[in-house]
């Protein structure tokens, strides 16, 4: 018997699950050698559980979700979560920070009609997780070395290094020395391919916080290039708003 | 209810991007209630903008949707310009409309070879297909990651680009890095021009509503990011007079605001929208491959949606390769001007149709007010309608049939809920 592969959203733009759709080269392979269960945004055809590996994309942000993650994870032998959303609470966790009733009242005339938490949280909030895959999106080599790895039941290898290292093993030349371009590399987890300092622009923090991020310095030395408190919070308030090194320096920052 | 009542129900629809339901009740032959509901959680792009630099909305609106980030970044980036007053130089704009052809290819063959395509032939996804026609999938997952491709050299990577800001981008691709791509945009538009034929065979359900088409329409070019707002019924308004013309409701049973026009009518956008106001921009041969393919100017058959999206997908090709052509980088790559207060509307063509957004900003660029009104909010008071259409023009089939036909019916409209508000659950009561 093939090993069962699902996909599951919660709230999410759907890029991560794309970016299984975009192994263009790989995906009629992968689909021989796994049973594809459960994958919506692909499949009309679900099968029920349970599930060998269940990658997950998407943060709760309503009851119902909170539900839905516990039934997964109880059919769900490894739980992968996939992407900023899944492993931060996503750019959605801005609203953690904010006043809930005032968000809803600002893009919904009839406010009561929507139903949603307060706060946007990670899948591991919730439940155990097996494996995290940071990125927003995630990077499609980091996607198949690990659906690969679980495969063969051994961990994947992935960079727990920052930014900056991987600007360095790629000869890019540094944004914040070069230009005093404010960077979130240095406390920012690599693995995307240093994308934006390549193309001359600071890092804005897409794979989360690295291991022990020193934010304060870094928030430091953003203000020592001139940035103001509001440029310093929002450099911190972006796509992973919601991992807890980043709010925490984010706040900091607030009001 | 009575003995002879009939309930179908699908837990979820599949081959979407986020999550909806749709509920109809039949009496007979006619349906007396039918609701799309889109349940995809809000995200509050809206609101988590305001206080934030002008500079962050591309960005951060790019996540409202994975599948066509380009069109959240060049929407948000036209309507700064406009507040601002930055004139974007002619080389700048002709990368920008390079890096959405990108997106339009890739977006637009996902949705026509791995998620529409094997409904016409009773199939439940594209892996199935490729046990049917591998040579079908392959060629399609050829075509989607050049499209993918062209967003990575020109962007950084294919969702949610990088090197795109308002202004223009933060590096401009070298000549050679795309030149590189044009001897498989040439071959992807032969294996393109073969999908469109293998899809002009399918058969089409004949439904016809009456339907009103919103797109831009430019002058001389087939729109994706210029051009003036136009209707089927002859209305032509410049951009920044959107809100005039079209407005947003909530409905209850939604967490996506329904788009209308003033006068409460609904609209249809996108792919068959765009060519039924375009046509003559397009390149004459490739209006007689419509032609052949059955698909002709004025065409309300919301199915042939399909074959309107593959013929979009061959004109992104050749355009792509006469944009790499004609490609000198810009130099500077991105402009900039002073800050001032103002309010600026964009709209661009997002491979689901038009993409709409507006931005208050205070003196200092920061933002005030922020308005987005995604394709699929705009189109779904017209799934609604073609739903009622379809279960009373085929009412007659069997509760299977009838439910994979809704289903159909609305992935004709390849929707993003995800950009709606942000799965779809199908009810079929007959009493």
């Amino acid at each position: 018997m093939k090993p069962t592969l699902a996909v599951w959203k919660f709230s999410s733009c759907d890029g991560c699950q794309l970016t299984l759709l975009d192994c263009e080269d790989e995906l009629l392979e992968l689909a021989e050698t796994v049973t594809i269960a459960h994958f919506l945004e692909a499949t009309r055809s679900r099968q029920p559980g349970p599930y060998d590996i269940s990658l997950v994309e998407g943060s709760v942000t309503t009851a119902g979700e909170v539900e839905r993650i516990r039934q997964i994870r109880r059919d769900s032998r490894l739980l992968v979560t996939i992407g900023a959303c899944a492993t931060a609470g996503g750019v959605q966790a801005l609203r953690n920070a904010r006043d809930h009733a005032a968000f809803k009242a600002a893009v919904y005339p009839s406010p009561q009609f929507i139903d949603a938490l307060d706060t946007s949280t990670p899948i591991a909030d919730h439940v155990p997780v097996d494996f995290e895959l940071r990125g927003c999106p995630i990077d499609k080599r980091q996607l198949l070395e690990t659906i690969t790895a679980l495969l063969k039941g051994r961990k994947p290898v992935l960079p727990d290094y920052s930014q900056c290292v991987e600007c360095k093993l790629a000869g890019t030349v540094c944004v914040m020395v070069a230009h005093a371009t404010p960077c979130m590399g240095p406390v920012t987890q690599g693995g995307c391919g240093n994308l934006c300092p390549r193309v001359g622009r600071g890092c804005y923090g897409c794979f989360g916080p690295k291991e022990n991020a020193n934010t304060e310095m870094l928030a430091a030395e953003f203000a020592a290039l001139g940035a103001d408190r509001r440029t310093i919070r929002d450099l911190f308030g972006n796509v992973t708003a919601g991992a807890p090194a980043f709010a925490a320096e984010r706040a900091r920052h607030d009001g | 209810m009575t003995a002879s009542t009939r309930t179908l129900q699908v837990d979820a629809l599949a081959r979407v991007e986020g999550e909806g339901r749709f509920q109809v009740r039949l009496e007979g032959a006619r349906v007396v209630q039918a609701e799309f509901s889109i349940f995809e959680p809000p995200r509050y792009f809206e609101a988590l903008l305001e206080g934030r630099s002008f500079r962050d909305a591309p960005d951060i609106t790019s996540r409202i949707c994975g599948i066509c980030p380009i069109a959240y970044i060049m929407s948000a980036s036209q309507a700064m310009e406009a507040a601002l007053g930055w004139q974007i130089p002619e080389p700048i704009a002709s990368l920008r409309r390079l890096i959405y052809c990108g997106e339009w290819i890739q977006s637009h063959v996902l949705h026509t070879h791995m998620l529409h395509a094997p409904d016409f032939l009773g199939l439940p996804d594209s892996l199935a297909l490729a046990q049917q026609d591998r040579r079908l999938v392959e060629n399609g997952l050829a075509v989607k990651k050049l499209g993918n491709r062209l967003m990575e050299v020109i962007g950084g990577r294919s969702v949610h680009p990088v090197n795109t800001r308002v202004g223009g981008f933060y590096r401009a691709p070298e000549a050679a890095s795309l030149h590189a791509l044009l001897p498989e945009l040439e071959r992807c538009e032969a294996l393109s021009l073969a999908a469109l034929e293998t899809f002009a065979s399918f058969d089409f359900p004949d439904l016809e509503p009456d339907t009103l088409f919103v797109a831009l329409r430019h002058p001389s070019v087939y729109p994706l990011a210029e051009g003036r707002i136009a209707t089927s019924e002859g209305l032509e308004i410049e951009v920044a007079e959107f809100p005039a013309a079209f407005i947003e409701r909530q409905v209850a049973h939604s967490n996506a605001l329904q788009g209308q026009t003033r006068d409460g009518a609904a609209y249809l956008v996108g792919p068959l929208a765009r060519f039924n106001l375009n046509a003559e921009r397009l390149p004459p041969d490739l209006l007689e491959h419509a032609e052949r393919a059955g698909l002709r100017p004025g065409c309300r058959n919301p199915f042939k949606s399909l074959l309107a999206r593959q013929l979009e997908t061959i004109y992104a090709l050749r355009e792509a390769a006469r944009l790499i052509r004609d490609y000198v980088p810009p130099e500077p790559s991105f402009v900039e001007g002073p800050l001032r207060a103002g309010t600026g509307h964009g709209a661009t063509e997002a491979p689901r149709g038009l993409c709409y957004h507006r931005y208050a900003l205070a003196e200092d660029g920061s933002i005030l007010a922020a308005t987005i009104v995604p394709p699929t909010s705009q189109n779904q008071r017209q799934i609604e309608l073609d739903l009622i259409a379809t279960v009373e023009r085929f009412h007659d089939r069997d509760d299977t049939a009838l439910q994979w036909l809704c289903e159909q019916a609305i992935r004709n409209y390849d929707p993003c809920i995800s950009c709606a508000t942000h799965f779809l659950k199908l009810d079929v009561e007959r009493v």
